[in-house]
């Protein structure tokens, strides 16, 4: 018999079959999410469902991020709604200011090694980087697990991408993410498990492979995984490796040795491109937050760009960190004090203008460099401003310069 | 389920994304009415005043790539469109859109124009194009999203059910 991929092995793990791609299986499901999105429908559907009590409360969390604090009466109106439900039920509900779902559910063990995690949020496949399975659902889905605990899914193909060769100084996770994205495409791994291996990943921080994990969500995938080989986790876990017999539907090759620093232009994540086409795009906005790119080590570059300048006139720079354990200890070490003091503005720790429902909002006509990982029209909010992707250390350098420019050498 | 729509098709091209259905800062809401309002607004304007109840969206490949977010299909069922035609869909939204009850129909292979008159029978999955005659075939669902369809969305799958 061939050998099982890692998503192969983690669904055999949870229901004692050996699938294939494309089979269906009912499997039990170690956890949930859901946010101020997506909390509210699925408990609208729970309700019509029938449903009394939520399956293993304990296993449950909400989280409000996306539009935290509520910028209207109608925003604030859901987020009670949520508050009050999570109450009833038992179920731990992150408040306003405690991060995004995504950093929040590894920071607090949500989601460890080995789990079938569903979240009702497309970016749920950040756990990747954690050896999980975890597959991002809808309201009306994710209110199914509440109810029963389980979910049905089809068995992904698995589509593997090997890159050979350590990144260059200048070149950060992100930049490999977005060239990688760029490649495969908004659409290659449309239903499918991605699978990172190669040396690079090996010595990556948690940080930086979150980062990775998180844009298989840009290439379509159910699923991604970055090879556990070198991952620190601050308890024990066995990994889950594939099999080294494991069927792929496709093995994408790449060295990434040489890798430039890349932009993702508008208005598609995988419009990817090295960033010297558009070195001297004038810039008038620079964000640097989100799930992608909102953790400590995210800041830290930004901060080692911006110490002891100024931003010019005319450029602002938002930064969101990705929880308040960041924004914590970005106060502790000097990183948040930098970037204030540069002229950025620090908010909220949360998805921030991420997705456009409520602050910083950009106006008609300008141009975003933004360390997000979406950047369709309209995402921030409005449909007449345009917004590049790249890393925090890009976004930090350009907003400085006024254009698109290069990071400083060895500044990632 | 043996039901027959028929309408006009609203055609748009390549990776229509969740942004561009229902952008972000309208889907924190409860209320279906005031999602159907801004519907595709950034994509096509007219598309609200254009079309009548029952019409179908017809796409090409990956639609409602992006965000999880349910609110898209639900824009779109609010709004009156019976149907979405595509190529093939991003997974979030084919699974959302079966869940709750909008169908979706994967054409890989069509040339449906703008305005075309369609008739889609969801018992066999065979579309018929009025307008040139031609007929397409869509691929079958598997069997549990059938059933969920066929119970008019997972909601009243699992009010009748209890688990899966
Ligand atoms: S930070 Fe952006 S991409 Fe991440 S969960 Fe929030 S809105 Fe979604």
């Amino acid at each position: 018999m061939r050998g099982m991929t890692t998503v192969e092995k983690i669904l055999f793990q949870k229901t004692g079959q050996r699938v294939r791609p494309g089979d269906i299986v009912i499997a039990p499901v170690d956890g949930l999410m859901a946010t101020d999105t997506t909390a509210p429908g699925a408990i609208r559907a729970f309700e019509k469902m029938g449903g009394r009590h939520v399956w293993a409360p304990e296993r449950c969390a909400f989280v409000i991020d996306h539009a935290a604090p509520a910028p209207n009466e109608r925003i604030a109106n859901l987020h009670r709604f949520m508050r009050e439900f999570a109450r009833q039920q038992g179920i731990r509900l992150f408040e306003i200011g405690e991060g995004i779902c995504h950093q929040v559910m590894v920071e607090q063990g949500y989601v460890r090694p080995g789990y079938l995690f569903t979240g009702a949020d497309s970016h749920t496949p950040t756990y990747g980087a954690l050896n999980a399975f975890a597959c991002g659902v809808g309201s009306t889905d994710l209110a199914a697990v509440m109810l029963t605990g389980k979910i049905w899914l089809k068995t992904p193909a698995t589509l593997r991408i090997r890159c050979h060769g350590q990144l260059r100084p200048e070149a950060s996770a992100k930049d490999l993410i977005l060239y990688l994205t760029g490649k495969v495409g908004i659409s290659g791994a449309t239903y499918m498990s991605v699978e990172f291996e190669g040396e690079a990943f090996e010595t990556m921080s948690l940080a930086s492979r979150l980062c990775v994990a998180n844009m298989t969500a840009e290439m379509g995938a159910k699923t991604g995984f970055v090879h556990p080989r070198g991952l620190k986790l601050p308890y024990f876990f066995e990994p889950i490796e594939p099999d080294p017999d494991a069927e792929y539907v496709q093995t994408i090759e790449v060295d990434i040795g040489e890798l430039p620093p890349q932009v993702a232009a508008p208005e598609s994540p995988d419009n990817v491109y090295p960033i010297d086409r558009y070195i001297g795009t004038p810039v008038h906005y620079g964000f640097i937050g989100t799930c992608g790119n909102g953790r400590l080590e995210d800041l830290q570059v930004a901060a080692r760009i911006l110490r002891g300048k100024r931003l010019p006139k005319g450029v602002r720079l938002v930064v969101a960190p990705a929880s308040r354990s960041v924004l914590l200890d970005a106060m502790l070490d000097g990183t948040a004090h930098a970037l204030v003091e540069a002229g950025a503005t620090l908010i909220t720790p949360g998805c921030g203008p991420c997705v456009g429902s409520h602050e910083g909002v950009p106006a008609d006509g300008e141009t975003v460099i933004s360390a997000a990982n979406r950047n369709f029209r309209g995402r921030m909010g409005n449909p007449r401003a345009q917004i590049f992707l790249a890393s925090p250390a890009t976004v930090a350098a350009s907003v400085l310069a006024g254009h698109i420019t290069l990071p400083p050498p060895g500044d990632q | 389920m043996s039901k027959v729509l028929r309408g006009h098709a609203h055609v748009y091209g390549d990776n229509i994304d969740t942004d561009r259905i229902i952008p972000g800062k309208y889907t924190k809401t409860l209320d279906a009415q005031s999602l159907a309002e801004h519907v595709l607004e950034d994509l096509d304007p007219e598309f609200r005043s254009r079309m009548r109840p029952g019409d179908f969206v017809v796409a090409g490949n990956n639609f409602g790539c992006g965000s999880s977010r349910e609110q898209a299909p639900l824009a779109l069922q609010t709004a009156g469109v019976s149907a979405v035609i595509a190529r093939y869909f991003a997974r979030i939204f084919f699974r959302n859109a079966i869940n709750i009850g909008l169908p979706v129909l994967e054409i890989p292979e069509h040339d449906i124009a703008q305005g075309d008159e369609l008739e889609a029978d969801l018992a066999d999955g065979k579309v018929y194009n009025h307008t040139t005659g031609k007929v397409y075939q869509a691929k079958p669902l598997p069997e549990v999203m059938l059933r969920i369809l066929q119970a008019g969305g997972l909601v009243n799958y699992l009010r009748e059910h209890k688990t899966f």
